[in-house]
């Protein structure tokens, strides 16, 4: 039977250190996303000819929204479960009549609603700055809410494999960033040369972030159904992950 | 909250137990024991020995590499959701989420293992353990016996019915040893199994009903602190004379007597299982050698004393082993 008493303190003490670090949480990434616009969308944006039929300041929204779920899920999973590693509290957790089930829905389930709230104020930000249309609403809103939950199990994933506090930026800062960056943030893969297209398509950032833009404006570099099942295997992938480390113990118990 | 299958089995029940990491050593080596509920078990023995590899094994923080463990006549590994709800554990560290406040990580403690809010429930512990005035406290800023205050309380936040103890009173000052010992004579009367290891032989002696004393991985005794003593420990008779003697009489040479400094007095030291103790035979050479008595007085063996005595034939008896194989 699940303990849902469990995932709801597990809930409760992750969000109740958001709201204690909101300065951290919340205001760091809407500011910076708020220069991203200003840079990119303003200062170059209105150089530069609309792509694909899109002003290039709306054009960026979904990516600086990728790039900042993205980056916020994995950074609050994976300090969520790597900070009682650290202390040593996690004791509490290894003893508690708790499985994967009720660990993942806490601690992912916090780090994704944390990033979906920075995704949607960052979303509102955006409309200081440029008129969005939103072409599939629906497909936004759950495709937002995947994505943010599938980082968040990538980043509890690094919380648990990490030994240092280096380790555990190691990830975000040398594979997720460049990813991001070289995963359509910023452009459309279709404005690449041929090669580098073929190579994008092995990033699977890309494929989020088309997804995610085609449900904005309707258009995508890579073909919907793709992207959905890359989505759904990422998840997967790391769904099997952390089942298999909760019942070997690997990382966890000695 | 998970019950005992019945009320005369054992509350935790140990067979075999061998727990061997990774690097191929051995930590528990064929563990057997026995806990009945609602006693106080001391657990002894030198770093190292596996106190903490055997409760956290228990707790199932750590994995056994054989053998079994019974709680509450439910099995760790396949029952573990039950066995985990009747045990409460107060590590040897101090760890503690530094920002948050006394009543919010004990609240998550108890949430943590599957109950509802009882704020009524986590005031009274709380208050039993004087930590209400602090409830607001972030825990960072406690002193180190607040802190270990507060651990307990996360333990019994969930109204455990088996608490660990390792090391509770470690660094902990005498008057707040005192209080905490206080309090688990409390939980013993309310039922609880408590579970302590120790460093402080005292504390041992002072609130425990049995005594295990483990080394290198091993149980090596197991009785009750009482019987213990009683049947292990060696008692003194000392014997003060009414003046400085320079020498003792030859014809005391045969007890082994040991004089002290100033000379006013001598030690003998007996078997109490022994069937004759010698102490009468010792008093009347005392008397045919003329010397005045004082005053007579005896003394038990401490549980250190025994405790120190066996962990050095164990580990006497390991060496002597070593070396039997090594030829």
């Amino acid at each position: 039977m699940i303990n849902l008493h469990a995932i709801g303190a597990i809930f409760y003490y992750e969000m109740a250190r958001a709201v204690r670090t909101a300065l951290q949480s919340i205001i760091s990434p809407v500011l910076s996303t708020s220069l991203y616009f200003v840079v990119f969308g303003a200062a170059i944006g209105s150089r530069i000819e609309s792509v694909e039929g899109v002003s290039y300041g709306a054009f960026i929204v979904p990516g600086l929204i990728m790039l900042t779920v993205m980056t916020q899920g994995i950074t609050n999973a994976a300090f969520g479960i790597y900070f009682p590693k650290f202390i040593g509290s996690i004791y509490e957790l290894l003893s508690a009549p708790v499985g994967v089930v009720e660990v993942v829905a806490g601690y992912v389930g916090a780090a994704a609603t944390k990033s979906l709230i920075i995704g949607v104020i960052i979303l509102i930000t955006a409309t200081f700055f440029i008129d969005i249309q939103i072409a599939h609403p629906v497909a936004m809103v759950v495709l937002l809410i995947t994505i943010c939950f599938a980082f968040s199990l990538f980043g509890f994933i690094i919380g648990i494999w990490a030994q240092s506090f280096e380790q555990l930026q190691l990830v975000p800062l040398l594979i997720i960033t460049p990813l991001v960056f070289l995963g359509g943030s910023f452009y459309s893969i279709t404005m690449l040369p041929p090669v580098w297209q073929t190579i994008s398509l092995f990033n699977p950032v890309v494929y989020l972030i088309s997804a995610f833009r085609w449900s904005f404006f309707g258009t995508a570099d890579v073909a919907i159904g793709i992207s959905l099942a890359a989505i759904a295997l990422f998840t997967a992938v790391c769904i099997g992950i952390i089942w298999w480390i909760f019942k070997s113990g690997t990382r966890l118990k000695s | 909250m998970p019950e005992t299958k019945t009320m005369t089995q054992p509350m935790i029940s140990i067979n075999g137990l061998q727990k061997t990491y990774g690097s191929g050593f051995e930590a528990l080596k064929n563990v057997d024991l026995t806990i009945e509920k609602g006693e106080i078990l001391a657990l002894l023995g030198p770093n190292g020995a596996g106190k903490t590899t055997l409760i956290s094994t228990i707790c199932g923080i750590s994995v056994p590499t054989g053998g079994s463990i019974a709680v509450g006549g439910h099995d760790i590994i396949t029952e573990s959701g039950k066995t985990r709800r009747l045990i409460g554990l107060v590590p040897q560290e101090i760890t503690l989420e530094p920002f948050e406040t006394v009543l919010a990580t004990v609240r998550f403690s108890r949430g943590l293992f599957g109950l509802g809010p009882n704020p009524a429930l986590l005031e009274d512990i709380l208050k039993r353990l004087s930590l209400w005035d602090k409830k607001d406290t972030k825990t960072k800023e406690l002193s180190g016996g607040m802190k270990r205050r507060v651990l307990i309380a996360k333990a019994l936040a969930h109204e455990p019915q088996v608490l660990f103890l390792d090391e509770p009173t470690a660094g902990v000052d005498v008057e707040l040893r005192k209080d905490m010992w206080g309090v688990v004579r409390d939980l013993k009367e309310a039922g609880v199994t408590v579970i302590l290891t120790t460093h402080y032989i005292e504390e041992a002696e002072a609130i425990a009903d049995r005594v295990a004393i483990i080394s290198s991985g091993r149980i090596l005794l197991v009785d009750e602190k009482s019987q213990l003593i009683e049947r292990m420990g060696k008692r003194s008779l000392t014997i003060d004379f009414d003046r400085s003697l320079d020498a003792l009489p030859d014809s005391l040479a045969g007890y082994g007597l040991t004089q002290s400094q100033d000379g006013t007095s001598a030690t003998y030291t007996y078997d109490t299982r022994a069937e004759r103790t010698g102490i009468g035979a010792l008093l009347r050479d005392v008397n045919a050698a003329g010397l005045s008595v004082r005053d007579i007085h005896t003394a038990q063996s401490s549980l250190e004393e025994i405790f120190v005595s066996l962990v050095e034939e164990d580990a006497n008896a390991q060496s002597r082993a070593g070396k039997g194989e090594a030829a």
